[in-house]
């Protein structure tokens, strides 16, 4: 069964960003805020409530389906396979994706999930869940 | 960044509108946050010069730590304080530090004047000095929103900025950190104001790769973990600091009414059980923080016109409510807020505020002062009074409000008054008279602050039971080690999860070769440079005044206290500060 993440209850979010920093460390090996595929924004200074945007793991991506060199295809179960080698960094995907999760590194190679769900390991309130979503 | 390389310091000159990037090699040894901030108050510092005069540094300062393990989310100041006008220290959190690390920056000194109203946006780029004109006069609410609009980074930003207390040069002034934090204590509000410095918008997009991925990885988790799944640290996230309304109470240890008791009659009415019934509406945590301490209640009151209801949010926790509900007979939840909504919007230190009041409002009583100079009626309990004395003290109308601006070491100078003054060190008093170690740390300690050696803990935890070579002898470790902390600079609430080991286990996982041995010594070493810095501001422990005496007329947590027993471990501690120091 194909596993994602699901953004389950935003109310309790407190804004402590243990996610983000989970992704960028044990993902992308970096200490940043940036190098994450999960973001937690205020809409507007700390009165607002946070919104939490991550892939949702399509089925039927279209974010693959803008792809023009393969580097991304659709995984079995929803969501998306990412292969860096045939990558060529054209931004076909972020432009696609229809919740806007797909940002940049500093090399210009788009930061994909890879439903690992360590982000949700992280989260103390359980905003976010790691799940099973399907066959 | 700090273990990899140099000491990254960004200097900024406000009269020139210029900067520059110093890598400082030199600095290393010293960790970070405090102890490089001090090295760095000890270069730059004009000793001959009074506080607000432009040649004095304010210096910012994160640790090693800081966005990369969890809770090191502060962010430390140190500057020559316009209210003792002796050692200045404070701290403030939300996302201050991790705004900064991804700056790329560890260490900020600004300097000069800025010839016009001014603020700064501080990115991986450097510097861009902005006209602040038009928002200069607004309050620290306004002035936010102002600049979230103007400036990028959303979620990644952290915004300091002062409000008309730190304009008028206030010396209780503190700063407004990400609407919810402050640099509350000492002043730098008004040090802000001194450079016609409104605001610093701090943010960063910065990445660092990880360079032990394992051993750093495992360290972060075991922190995470402690922090988390412990119920020491999760009161902080339940009811929050201000659960010890009521304790502290029952212990008969808050400061209450200008300290004529040590108990609230209707501590019920102001709890943090209350106020989380009553109003809270979130919970927030600072960037890295996985605890979230913040509590956010909401003032909801009806329209002054009556055209139905208002709101604002504002942030809770034990030491506002203690200011502004015990110390001043504030017996309701909305009470306390109407106050505290005017001293968060003005900018004021509000553990110094309701001190200040508090003697006022006893002033008045006795005499000592007559309306002529209040100008309200000051009663305890009346809270309407006090919003308009609080906007007094922001923007002075009067010498009175201007004087009690300045502290109240300087105000029972001119006004008299000084048994019932609940100074300490020349520092409001926090809210704690829990016994010997709290009277006797606050005093001594390097900020006078109840958090420079927590002796109020250490009379909790032993009721009296312990010899005065004990209580002598922590309040000086305890320091010291502290010291050690804030050069990290991690949140004090999980210094409990970061003991010697753990911390020397984490350092090395970034890299250095330490052991908690070395932190010890290291700890000395900071505080030994704050009291040389100390001592050339023109303070030593020779010339400490005894509390004043309402310190003695009210029992504390441990009962009456005695002036001589005081006495005596005021000498025991001078006697062992300086061999414990070079030691
Ligand atoms: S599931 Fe993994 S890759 Fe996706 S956001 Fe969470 S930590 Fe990052
Ligand atoms: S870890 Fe959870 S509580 Fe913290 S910011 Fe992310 S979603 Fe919110
Ligand atoms: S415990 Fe509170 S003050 Fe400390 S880092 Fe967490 S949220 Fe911030």
């Amino acid at each position: 069964m194909a596993r994602a993440i699901r953004v389950k209850d935003p109310d309790r979010c407190i804004g402590c960003y243990s996610c983000m920093l989970a992704c960028a460390r044990l993902v992308h090996r970096s200490h940043s805020l940036t190098k994450s595929a999960i973001r937690v924004q205020t809409r507007g200074g700390l009165q607002s409530k946070w919104g939490i945007d991550v892939c949702r793991a399509c089925p039927d991506a279209p974010c693959a389906e803008a792809c023009p060199t393969g580097a991304l295809t659709p995984r079995a179960g929803g969501g998306v396979i990412w292969r860096r080698n045939k990558c060529s960094r054209c931004g076909n995907c972020a432009n696609a994706c229809v919740l806007r999760v797909i940002h940049f590194d500093e090399e210009g190679y788009p930061i994909i999930c890879l439903y690992c769900g360590h982000c949700a390991r992280f989260c103390p309130q359980e905003v976010i869940v790691w799940e099973e979503i399907g066959p | 960044m700090i273990l990899e390389g140099p000491v990254n310091v960004l200097k900024i000159d406000l009269e020139s509108s210029s900067w520059k990037l110093e890598e400082r090699e030199d600095l290393v040894g010293w960790l970070g946050g405090v102890g490089v901030a001090t090295q760095l108050f000890m270069e730059e510092a004009a000793w001959d010069k009074p506080p607000l005069a432009p040649e004095q540094p304010i210096i910012f300062a994160i640790g090693p730590f800081s966005g990369i393990y969890p809770l090191a989310t502060k962010v430390v100041a140190v500057f020559r304080s316009p209210l003792t006008e002796e050692w200045g220290e404070s701290y403030a959190g939300m996302r201050a530090a991790i705004a900064l690390r991804f700056a790329g920056y560890d260490a900020v000194v600004i300097k000069g004047k800025a010839p016009r109203p001014t603020y700064l946006v501080i990115d991986e780029k450097g510097v861009a000095f902005k006209d602040a004109r038009g928002v200069w006069g607004l309050d620290t609410e306004e002035t936010g929103r102002l600049l979230r609009e103007f400036e990028g980074g959303r979620g990644r930003r952290s915004i300091w900025r002062i409000g008309p207390a730190g304009e008028n040069l206030v010396p209780l002034a503190g700063v407004n950190v990400d609407t919810y934090r402050h640099f509350g204590r000492l002043g730098l509000g008004a040090l802000l104001g001194s450079k016609n410095l409104k605001a610093l918008v701090v943010l960063g997009n910065r990445s660092y790769p990880i360079k032990n991925p394992t051993a750093y990885n495992r360290v972060y988790e075991k922190i995470y973990r402690a922090v988390v799944g412990t119920p020491l640290l999760s009161k902080y996230h339940y009811i929050g600091t201000a659960e010890n309304i009521l304790a502290l109470n029952a212990q008969g240890s808050l400061p209450t009414l200008n300290l004529k008791a040590s108990r609230f009659e209707k501590a019920e009415e102001v709890s943090g059980e209350r106020f989380g019934r009553e109003s809270l509406f979130r919970i927030l945590a600072c960037a890295g923080c996985p605890l979230g301490c913040i509590h956010v209640g909401v003032y909801r009151r009806p329209h002054p016109k009556g055209a139905g209801y208002i709101s604002t949010t504002l942030a809770y926790d034990y030491e506002p409510i203690y200011a502004l509900g015990p110390m001043l007979g504030l017996d309701a939840v909305d009470k306390v807020y109407a106050l505290l909504r005017e001293v968060e919007a003005s900018g004021l230190d509000v553990i110094s505020t309701g001190v200040v009041l508090a003697w006022a409002t006893e002033a008045l009583e006795r005499g000592v002062v007559s309306e002529k100079e209040t100008l309200v009626p000051l009663r305890f309990g009346a809270v309407e009074s006090y919003i308009q004395a609080t906007q007094y003290l922001a923007q002075p109308p009067n010498d009175f409000y201007r004087a009690l601006g300045r502290g109240l070491r300087y105000a029972t100078r001119i006004y008299g008054g000084e048994d019932f003054a609940l100074i300490l060190g020349g520092h409001e008093m926090a809210g704690y008279h829990t016994g010997y170690a709290f009277l006797l740390g606050q005093s001594v300690g390097a900020r006078h602050s109840h958090l420079c050696n927590a002796g109020y803990s250490f009379d909790q935890t032993r009721k009296g039971d312990y010899t005065p070579e004990e209580l002598v002898q922590y309040l000086l470790e305890e320091e010291a080690w502290r010291n050690v902390l804030n050069s990290l600079v991690i949140c004090l609430f999980a210094r409990k999860a970061y003991t010697p080991e753990v911390t020397a286990e984490a350092l090395q996982a970034l890299g250095r070769e330490t052991d908690p041995q070395e932190l010890m010594i290291l700890g000395r070493k900071i505080l030994r440079q704050k009291w040389e810095a100390k001592k050339r501001l023109g303070y030593t422990l020779d010339q400490i005044p005894l509390p004043p005496r309402r310190y003695f007329e009210t029992p504390s947590g441990q009962g009456l206290l005695d002036p001589e027993t005081y006495a005596a471990l005021l000498k025991l501690y001078r006697e062992k500060f300086a061999s414990f120091l070079n030691a």
